[in-house]
């Protein structure tokens, strides 16, 4: 039990165009057999066309402690989104 | 049930803080790995979320008994997929452990010494290829009673998890249930093969909800953390009254002389399972406990020297990639 296989993050891409998605994790000793293993373990029902792997240690999250100064002031801008604008049926579709 | 008598610790931590986290677990939010949560939280959910994982890695073993002896191309095709689904899902449920703070040689480690429990229903031995019927139609029929609703957990690994294995695991009943209909469809024979299949298995199954739990003070922790939804008699309940009908329409009796239609509460009246054998097989005398653990102890020894190969190999080409830079 003296090595066990580094950790990596697994991103897939479906059919229909959209970004790569974190789908989970697996274990394997290196880039090319996570790959492998990936493909394995996320993609049996056909769900993806490309796959992404990341060593676990190499990614940098933000900390759940700073979900506040981060994320709240988005909250109060109301105004970026669309429908904060009263937009004249007589204009038609906008 | 994969995870049975999963005992919750109780938990010594500040209480201001202990009703915060309770409090967001009311509010139907997720607990994430980086999060603050009761070390007990945190030390219930490695115990259930590993034995639920080694149970998934153990049951490979009944159904791959039956690849290279299934009677068609068709038939060994649908049990391999379904054998590599298990195998799957018992990774899913190792990643979602190890971000409670658990490596996977530990876990692995504490089934292969016995400290960790896998569910008692993959003890029992299948004889013939209609136990692969059964064990398709019954022990993952009982498995998704639980994990549906475990969807809803409040551990957002654990939850992710169990929202991909319940994705999947409609098929491994499905395909149970079809390869039960053939049987029960075929010759006399065939039809007898499938009864006893359901006579074997059809307690073995009930037991895998595990021993009532109404009164268990682990059961109301955990219903309080949301990491268990409903009680073990509720799914079992759950799961007789959606069985009964289904070995009806295949002609099979159901082998409990007590079943009766009960009106007043809308659902069967049925035999509690033997408990004393439950008590039995997960003390390790279950017809299969020795083969099973003997298994995967053979299993990981055997890979040790590929696993340290593949490990070794990587190593020297990532020394050669940075002498070439």
């Amino acid at each position: 039990m003296s090595s066990e296989w580094p950790l990596w993050e697994v991103f897939i891409r479906g059919q229909h165009g959209l970004n790569h998605r974190h789908v989970g994790s697996l274990h394997a000793p290196d880039a090319e057999l996570a790959i492998r293993h990936a493909r394995d373990v996320y993609t049996r029902r056909n769900e993806g066309v490309s796959i992404w792997v990341v060593p676990s240690a190499q990614i940098t999250a933000s900390s759940p402690s700073e979900k506040g100064p981060l994320f709240e002031p988005a909250n109060d801008k109301v105004y970026r989104h669309p429908t904060f604008y009263d937009i004249p049926d007589e204009v038609g579709h906008m | 049930m994969y995870a049975q008598m999963v005992k919750s610790e109780a938990s010594t931590d500040d209480p201001a803080l202990l009703a915060a986290f309770q409090a967001r677990i009311d509010a139907g939010e997720k607990i994430e790995p980086k999060e603050w949560m009761p070390e007990a939280y945190r030390k219930t959910l490695i115990r259930q979320i590993g034995q639920h994982a080694h149970s998934e890695i153990v049951g490979q073993l009944p159904e791959g008994n039956w690849i290279t002896r299934a009677p068609t191309l068709e038939r060994k095709a649908i049990l391999l997929a379904k054998v590599q689904d298990e195998a799957g899902h018992g990774l899913y449920l190792y990643c979602a452990a190890e971000t409670l703070g658990v490596s996977r040689d530990d876990l692995t480690e504490q089934l292969l010494s016995g400290r960790m429990k896998y569910s008692s229903i993959f003890n029992y031995p299948t004889l013939t290829w209609a136990d692969i019927g059964a064990v398709g139609w019954l022990v993952d029929g009982a498995a998704i009673m639980n994990q549906v609703p475990l969807q809803r957990t409040s551990f957002g690994p654990y939850s992710r998890a169990m929202i991909r294995i319940c994705k999947e695991e409609s098929f491994h009943q499905r395909q149970g249930y079809d390869l039960m209909r053939a049987m029960a469809t075929g010759t006399a024979e065939q039809k007898a093969m499938a009864q006893d299949a359901l006579n074997r298995f059809w307690y073995p199954s009930l037991m895998m909800f595990g021993p009532s739990d109404k009164d268990s003070i682990h059961s109301t922790q955990s219903m309080a953390w949301r990491i268990k939804i409903n009680t073990n008699d509720e799914l079992r309940q759950k799961f007789v009254d959606q069985t009964v009908p289904q070995a009806q329409y295949l002609g099979l009796t159901i082998p409990d002389e007590n079943l009766k239609w009960n009106e007043e509460k809308q659902g069967w009246d049925f035999s509690e399972p033997d408990w004393s054998e439950f008590y039995e097989v997960l003390k390790g005398n279950g017809p299969c406990n020795t083969d099973r653990m003997e298994a995967r102890q053979r299993a990981w020894r055997d890979g040790e020297w590929f696993r340290e190969g593949l490990m070794a190999h990587a190593r020297k080409s990532a020394a050669r990639r940075v002498a070439a830079e």
